[in-house]
């Protein structure tokens, strides 16, 4: 899941008899799978998840164009040079469709991009890991792209319209990504030299929990989801999302030819699921907190690369003042 | 100067000859030329579209929520106003 840890604001969640009005009305909508739209009353609280949950999926997208940048350069061949720019260029284009989403609810993209900047806001943990050998634009595809398409497919029927909207488009688009990035490790592991192969496993062993991290917090620890679920933000929870994850990417893992690095990991034939092992999540709160391995850099580069832009963004908006003035003394 | 300084226009795009311009989302851009060409790069990347339309979203007019009832109620209690509203012969229900 792009986005982690949303926090509602919300202790407990409100019985339908302490709320107005107007309350009831909103929820009687969400309850009928009605879609709410910009202009609908909302409860402020809801306003705020949205703006918080939308906002940090969008900082997902963009940080995420880094890791993949990371081996835009250094691509084995010409195709797959494309193929990783076209994927990378997808991924900026989310994070717009993102804003342009949470912009809807009131909130400025300039107010948005300086919480991040500031590290106010979040993005997924998952980025904040290193990309280290090519075999991990593989697995970052296949990985980190199919939790985010598990996790999107749902958000789909998100209750908030532009939300879901840009969900769909979103869909559409990541399928290419996790396609993509399987048939990198399948080329390496069918035509591959023993060091190829032993690339791909060390990818998969270095990004698979991380991987099931993005899903966020176990449910019994993840006290803004009851909230999340009773306004339909979120419409499954992050440990159903998570076994969701699972149950279909271990068989892909099998037609690879490689192994999890899961000793836990193994068909539970009464329930129907993978029983898989605990997730690190002194790791995982520690990454939250700014202390993985990559946040500094990647907050970095993205200040950097917005700082170095001003005179470009100064400059259009110049030209295009000037151009307005001459158009005017035209017509006067 | 900053992005939030830029308007912002919503974006229209036809995707197949004989289809209406339908509404995708929204771009920031200095002006409107460069409104076309942001909504090209972001909503076109795909073959999507044949012709776009970019419009200052300041300059849309739309009806309020409170508004909905006033405005569509009305059409709902006139079914006569549908096709299948008129009940004929078996021979001639093509029509």
């Amino acid at each position: 899941m792009y986005a982690q840890m949303v926090e509602t604001g919300v202790k407990t969640v409100k019985d339908r008899s302490e709320m107005g009005a107007e309350e009831q009305a909103f929820m009687a909508r969400i309850d009928e799978e009605s879609k709410i739209e910009p202009q609908d009353w909302m409860p402020d609280a809801y306003r705020k998840t949205l703006v918080r949950q939308i906002s940090q999926h969008a900082h997902s997208e963009i940080i995420g164009m880094q890791p993949e940048g990371n081996w835009l350069t250094r691509a084995p061949t010409i195709k797959r040079k494309l193929q990783l720019a076209a994927k990378i260029q997808d991924e900026c284009g989310h994070g717009q469709y993102l804003y342009s989403a949470a912009e809807t609810l009131g909130v400025g993209r300039d107010e948005l991009l300086d919480q991040l900047h500031t590290g106010k806001a979040k993005y997924s943990s998952i980025f904040n890991y290193p990309t280290l050998n090519w075999a991990d634009m593989g697995a970052v595809g296949w990985l980190v792209d199919g939790a985010a398409i598990v996790n999107q497919v749902i958000l789909q029927r998100t209750s908030y319209g532009p939300y879901s909207r840009a969900m769909v488009r979103i869909c559409k688009e990541e399928s290419f990504h996790q396609r993509q990035g399987y048939e990198i490790l399948l080329t390496m592991m069918e035509k591959g030299t023993q060091a190829q192969k032993d690339m791909v496993q060390d990818a998969i062993n270095r990004l698979w929990w991380p991987s099931l991290m993005m899903f966020g917090p176990n449910d019994d620890s993840s006290p803004n989801t009851a909230q999340s679920l009773e306004w339909k933000i979120k419409r499954k929870t992050n440990d159903e999302l998570r076994q969701m994850f699972i149950d279909q990417t271990i068989p892909q893992l099998e037609v690879l030819g490689c192994t999890a690095p899961d000793p836990d990991l193994k068909w539970n034939e009464a329930t129907g699921h993978y029983d898989f092992g605990e997730i690190n999540w002194e790791e995982f709160f520690n990454v939250i907190k700014g202390n993985g391995p990559c946040n500094k850099q990647r907050l970095a580069k993205k200040v950097n690369a917005h700082e170095q832009g001003a005179w470009v963004r100064e400059a259009a908006m110049a030209h295009a003042t000037k151009q307005q003035a001459k158009a005017a003394a035209k017509v006067a | 100067m900053s992005t939030a300084d830029w308007p912002l226009f919503e974006v229209f795009i036809r995707s197949r000859h004989g289809l209406s311009h339908k509404h995708v989302g929204s771009v920031h851009a200095v002006d409107a030329t460069n409104a076309l060409e942001n909504a090209r790069e972001l909503y076109t990347r795909r073959n999507e579209g044949t012709s776009i339309w970019v419009v200052p979203s300041n300059t849309i007019t739309a009806s309020a929520p409170e508004q909905k009832d006033a405005l569509f109620t009305s059409p709902v209690d006139k079914i006569y106003r549908h096709p299948s509203f008129y009940e004929l012969p078996a021979a001639v229900d093509k029509m």
